[in-house]
Order: C-alpha cells, then structure tokens, then sequence
C-alpha cells in the first residue's frame, strides 16, 4: 500500500510538529508515508470564502499530485471533509467528475486511517496527562468520525480523558470568518474556553489545527495555562519523547508568554519539529525515537 | 417590522457586533435556545423513523417544488369549488394591494391577525396601515413585539429576545388594560394578554391569516399553533385572507402525516401541537362567510430556478436551525435584517432581495458552516452547501477589494509549491518581527486571540532535511 501524506497548508507553515508527529506514529505502527511535494493547499479558503474557480483549479491540483496512491492520510478533519464532501460537488459535471469520484474513498483523516484503514486504537502511546477533546465541526458532522478520535485517546496510556461541556458546539473559528466576523467568533471562543477551563484539563486536543490555531490564541492570551496539541501529536507520543518536559511544550499552542523564538534559543540550529521532541524530553530527537519504535 | 424597515441596517459583522455587547440579550437567548433545542433533542431521539420522516418530508417538497405549476392550478381549482377565491401575487406590493382592497370592500378598518411569516415578509400591517386599516397581531409573542414597536428576532418565537420584565414593562406602557399590579410571571402575563385579546376577537370581522400547508388534492388549508388564539381568528370572523407562499402547497391530505410529525417535534420539541386549524373553502353556517387566498410568490420562483438554493423553498418554517446555531445565539436575530434570521433566513433572504445591499451580501457570510443546521432540518435543507453557494454569488456581486488581493496572493502561492516553499522560508526568517498586536484587517485576530509561533521550518523542509525524519 501506496501511503501519501496530505499535510495541509496550514499544517505545513505553522504546525510542522504535527506533521512529524504523524509519520513518527505511522512509522511506529511500520507504515512508511511519502510526502509528494507538488502538494499546496485543498482550497477550502478559496471556495468557502466564494472563490470557486481558485478552489477548482487547487482540487485538480490535489488529484494530480494525489491520485497515484493507494491512501491518503490528511491530519484535519476540515480539510478532509473539503476533499470528502465539496470535491465531488465542485466536479459533478465536469471533465474531472470520474477522477474525482476514483480519488476520494482514497482520502483517510488521520483517526480514520488508524481505525478503519490499520484497524487499531491502541497505537501505543504513552502521555501522562489530563486532556479533554474538541471534536470539531468537520469531523464531527462532515466526516462523522464519532468516537474514533475518543477510542484512540482512551487508548493512549497514563492519559486521563475529562469529558468536554458543549463539546459538540462550533468554536466560532469558520475559516475567514474569524477575521469577517470577529465579535461572533470571539464571543462563540470565549464560551468554549470557559468550558475547556472547566474541565481542568492540561492540554485541548483536536483533529484539526486551524481550530485549535483560534481557540489556544484566546486561551494563550487570557494566560489560561492550557496549551493545544493535535490528535497526532499526543498519538506519537511514547516514554521515550513524553516526559515532564512535555508539560512546558508550546508545540502547537498559541505563544503564552515567550516571544517566538525564545523557546528554540538553546537549539537554534535545530528545527522545530526536532525541538518539539527535545523539549518533549528527548534528547535523543525524533530521529533515534522512531528509529527504535520502527522495529518494536 | 416590513422589508422597507429593514432597509439602511449595518451588514451583519457590525449589527451582530453590537448584539454581542448585549448581555440581556445574551442572557435571554442563550436560555430560551438552550431550552428548545434540549426539548427538540428529546423528542426527536424518541422516534426510530425519525430519519425515514426526514427524507420523506424533503422527498415530498421536492417532488411539489418540481411540479409546482401543476399542484397550484390543482389547489386554486379546489379552492375554488369549495367556494373560496384564489388571488395571485407577483410580489409584495401587488399582495399588499390585494389584501387592502378585500379589507376595505368590507368596511371595516380593522383585521385581527393570525401569526403569519408570509405577512410580516410583505410588511402587511403597515401596507395595511396607510390605508387606514389597523391589524391587530393576536399571537402572543408577536403581540409583544407590536405593543413594543419592535421587531421579531425569531421564526417561532419572535419575541425571544425578551425576558418576562420586558414583557411586563411593555404591557404596562402600551396595554390599557392591563393591571396596575401586573406581575412578571408568565401565568400573569398571558392573563393579562388573553383579556386584552378576548376584546378584539369578538369585535373583529376580518380576519388575516398565513398557512403551514395547503392541499393541493382538496384545497385544504393547515395551521399549526400553540395558543389557540390563531382557531379564534380564524373561526369567528366573517371573512378569512390567507396570505401563502407558493411553496408551501402539498399534493395530498395524507403528506399532512409526515408534516404533522415532523413540524411540532423540530419547532416548540413537543410531540403533538396543542392546535391544529384545518379549512377548506366556505362551509355555511360554520366559520368565515367569505374566505380569499392570496398565492405569494415575492422572489420564490427565482430562488426555484437555482439548482442549489431552491432546496430553500422546502422550509417548513419550523426553527430549528435558529435553535441550534451559535451565531444566532450569540448575535440574535435583529442583526439578520430581515423577518427570516438565524441560517435559514442567511440563505432565504439574500435570494429573496438579492445580494445588492451591503447587508444582504454579508448574510451568506454570517456562519461558520459548522453544520448544526443541516443536521437538524426537518426536510434536510443543506445550509452550508447553499452558504458556499451563495458566497461565490456575493463575491461575482462585488466582495471585498482586500479579500480579493489576499485570495489572488493565496493562489498565486499555491499554485506552486516553490512559491510556498519561498513564502514559508521568508516567514521563518522573519518571524521575530511579527508583533503581537497586528496593525489593519489583522487586529480582528489579534484583537481577542494570540497569533500562533511561526515555525523556523516548514514541514516540507523539514521532510527534505531529514528524509522525512530519516536523519535528525
């Protein structure tokens, strides 16, 4: 089996860690991934913000780096349901309308890909912390990945899962309409900020990083002490990487209250994927970490 | 409380912003949603069929809605021989005139009101007012948001914006009638009410009325209520005007067992509605003498040309989408600028009017496509979809200048991956040097929410490093 790794675009600029995270999982579980990297962006943006035509061309795109796998894994359930649900509407009449239909039972999002493609939901994590889960909209209601992200959290083991008030409810991130509708999607965060803090957890998890991207900036901004992290990363954590460092890691939360770039200032000829490993608490990097893993 | 009233509000982002400030109305909302889409959620997970109920209830709509010019001349004809009279009306103003020149040929000067979304679309009371003619509203709620010259926020409950001292302070000002001691709990206020209405319904002589259904096999029409002051409109006066959409006609009586079903559990979360009216035509000696249907159509056969947004004409009005979306909760529904709010009214309304108006450009906007609607629609309406859709209309229609310069930088850099690679690396080199607080358009992040770290490297560099972590 052909695995290629969909990384999104905002994945890749901002939460390299996340993807890191993925293929040092996958590698673990002795699935090797490739990185086509003719890949850009799904054109979620473009088409729900009304730029249809641009949208059109990043799909044709997606198929044309995409369509010679067997898999895809994407870790966001917003852009996998980009790919799931609009793509066939954005094609149905069009030339691309067959290729299209071939391609997306091929497209898995991350928790999808470990439970229904690999089959399992221990994947033999070790994160010794208090985590409550944002299902988000897209994966709850576009690709209804119900409890599988859940089934993969109770698995991971010292993790302790605290149930989410008004989970299901939308974290009033919506793309462009963050920035369009700045009072509503604030006063929709503040809501579920009040419940994440509720739950007294350490870490937010979710399947998507552009929702965690707004609701870990208001809870780095009211100095909330919780920080975000991606489904991946907390699936890719093991002893070996998870240690009491782990608690101080910013990875893929808002700054709190290091400038960016202080955090890295004793690695700085390292990246940043590898200092989400070190400040995870392992010296050895990732590199050594999923080495070892691969054969275990 | 018309369309015209509704002309000249701010777009969206700026009335709901406004909202947002309100903590009253925060309060008010946040309770009055949070209990109905609690009851709703209760008595739809007690049907088993309940999603063999959704697709037959769309599944009929549908097939209406693609031969609808069939099952009118069908209902008129019914109508008709049961000794009603059909009028059609183009738009607005046309139904407008229809109704006041019924109401006149009467005599009488005044009209008692069943609730009706129909009437308040075509601003009716104030049509009717110009001519001299004064509609008394006699549903409970919207009688508060006459009495308080305000507007409705809510399909079902257009006074949902308002707690019980509101109310108790509005009756107080503007109800002769009611008692100097008047308390704010909700018995008190309905007694005050129903004595207010009890005058008026045995005094009136023309009643105006919308409908739920229309059968098109027997020219029946249906409504659905909860006080029972809609049955004494529309029993005891001596004539009868229905003001309906086009779309709201049903082949047969027995299409009526999905509907019933369907509307009162999505609407009030109960399983059977206290009131169900049925009429068909004249019947001697029982009800109206005299009874007219107005056929509205006001944009509807326009919104039945688009392949995508006509799935909005299956809408059985019931609000459930209201109920359960959070920007409604958040920003109520004046800010919809338009007697169709909440995701619903987001799609109908910029369909209805058109896309020209500032405000009505941002409604395809006002949501974040989090799909809690589509879920919860009766008839399966898929907002989002139309929400997308409408969004590629608003943009042709004009859009924003510094959106579309950062949509035109968007796709130049994704249309090749150098191009990313570059823009990436160039913010990596840069990323001490984004401040906290961004300048312009930026603040609406920055305003209330961090900006994320830049990375030092992208995942793409970092794969080509290290062989996708093959080396460190």
């Amino acid at each position: 089996m052909r695995v290629a790794l969909f990384i999104t675009c905002v994945n890749d600029t901002l939460y390299p860690g996340t993807g890191a995270a993925v293929v040092r999982l996958l590698r673990r579980l002795g699935h090797e991934v490739e990185f086509p990297q003719a890949q850009t962006c799904c054109g979620q943006m473009h088409v729900n913000t009304g730029y249809r035509d641009d949208g059109v061309r990043l799909m044709r795109r997606f198929a044309d780096t995409f369509e010679g796998y067997d898999a895809v894994v994407v870790p966001s359930g917003s852009c996998g349901a980009m790919v799931r649900e609009q793509y066939p509407r954005l094609a149905a009449g069009t030339p691309d309308e067959g290729r299209i239909a071939a391609l997306v039972p091929k497209v898995h999002e991350l928790s999808e890909f470990l439970v229904d493609v690999l089959g399992v939901t221990d994947v033999g994590a070790y994160f010794p912390h208090r985590v409550t889960y944002h299902p988000t909209c897209h994966s709850l209601r576009g690709l209804r990945l119900g409890d599988k992200p859940l089934a993969l959290l109770r698995a991971v083991r010292g993790l302790e899962l605290a149930e989410l008030p008004g989970a299901e409810e939308c974290c009033g991130f919506g793309g462009t309409f963050a920035v369009k509708n700045p009072a509503v999607s604030a006063a929709m965060c503040a809501d579920k900020v009040r419940n994440v803090s509720s739950t007294g957890a350490e870490v937010l998890c979710a399947a998507d990083n552009s929702c965690l991207m707004h609701i870990g900036g208001a809870l780095g901004r009211q100095r909330t002490g919780v920080r975000v992290m991606h489904l991946a990363e907390i699936l890719a954590s093991t002893e070996t990487t998870a240690g009491p460092a782990a608690t101080t890691g910013t990875t893929t939360s808002a700054r709190t209250d290091s400038k960016p770039g202080t955090t890295t200032s004793t690695t700085t000829s390292t990246t940043t994927s590898t200092k989400a490993s070190t400040t995870r608490g392992s010296a050895a990097g990732s590199g050594t970490g999923s080495g070892t893993e691969a054969t275990a | 409380m018309s369309g015209g009233t509704f002309l000249g509000m701010p777009a969206f982002p700026e009335a709901s912003a406004a909202a947002v400030r309100d903590s009253q109305l925060r309060f008010n909302l946040r309770k009055a949603t949070h209990t109905i889409r609690g009851k709703r959620a209760a008595v739809v997970g007690e049907l088993d069929d309940w999603a063999e109920l959704r697709a037959a209830g769309k599944a009929i709509k549908d097939e209406t809605l693609r031969n609808l010019d069939r099952y009118l001349l069908q209902l008129e004809e019914a109508v008709t021989r049961a000794g009603g009279t059909v009028h059609w009306a183009a738009d607005a103003a046309e139904a407008n005139r229809i109704v006041a020149g019924l109401v006149k040929a009467t005599g009488e000067t005044s009209v008692v009101k069943v609730k009706s979304m129909a009437t308040q679309e075509i601003g009716l009371n104030e049509a009717l007012a110009a001519e001299g003619v004064a509609a008394y509203e006699t549903d409970l709620a919207e009688l508060i948001v006459q009495l308080g010259d305000d507007w409705p926020s809510h399909i079902l409950v257009p006074a949902i914006h308002r707690n019980r001292a509101e109310i108790r302070e509005i009756f107080l000002r503007e109800m002769p009638d009611a008692p100097r001691d008047l308390a704010d709990d909700p018995r008190a206020l309905a007694e005050a009410a129903r004595l207010h209405l009890r005058d008026r319904f045995l005094s009136a002589r023309v009643a105006v009325s919308g409908a739920n259904f229309m059968v098109a096999e027997t020219g029946t029409l249906v409504v659905l209520e909860s006080e029972g002051n809609g049955r004494m409109c529309l029993t005891l006066p001596e004539t009868l005007i229905s003001v309906v959409g086009i779309e709201k006609v049903v082949p047969t009586w027995r299409d009526l067992e999905v509907f019933l079903q369907l509307l009162p559990r999505s609407s009030t979360g109960e399983r059977m509605n206290p009131y169900t009216s049925t009429w068909t035509g004249v019947t001697p000696g029982d009800g109206p003498r005299e009874f007219h249907l107005v056929l509205l159509d006001n944009g509807r056969t326009s919104v039945l040309a688009d392949e995508v947004g006509r799935q909005a004409l299956r809408c059985i009005r019931c609000s459930a989408c209201l109920n359960v979306c959070p920007v409604y909760e958040r920003a109520g529904g004046h800010a919809y600028g338009s007697v169709y709010p909440g995701p619903i009214g987001a799609i109908l309304t910029p369909q209805l009017r058109g896309l020209d108006s500032p405000l009505d450009n941002s409604l395809p906007y006002a949501s974040t496509l989090c799909g809690a609607c589509y879920d919860v629609c009766p008839v399966a309406i898929d907002i989002p979809s139309v929400l997308v859709d409408l969004r590629a209309k608003a943009v042709r229609a004009g859009g924003h200048r510094a959106e579309r310069a950062g949509m035109r930088a968007a796709r130049w850099l994704f249309s090749r991956e150098v191009r990313l690679a570059r823009a990436q690396r160039l913010a990596g080199r840069l990323r001490r040097f984004v401040p906290g607080r961004l300048p312009g358009p930026g603040a609406a992040w920055t305003d209330t929410r961090d900006l994320p770290p830049i990375p030092e490297e992208s995942f793409r560099d970092w794969w080509t490093r290290t062989s996708g972590g093959a080396k460190p």
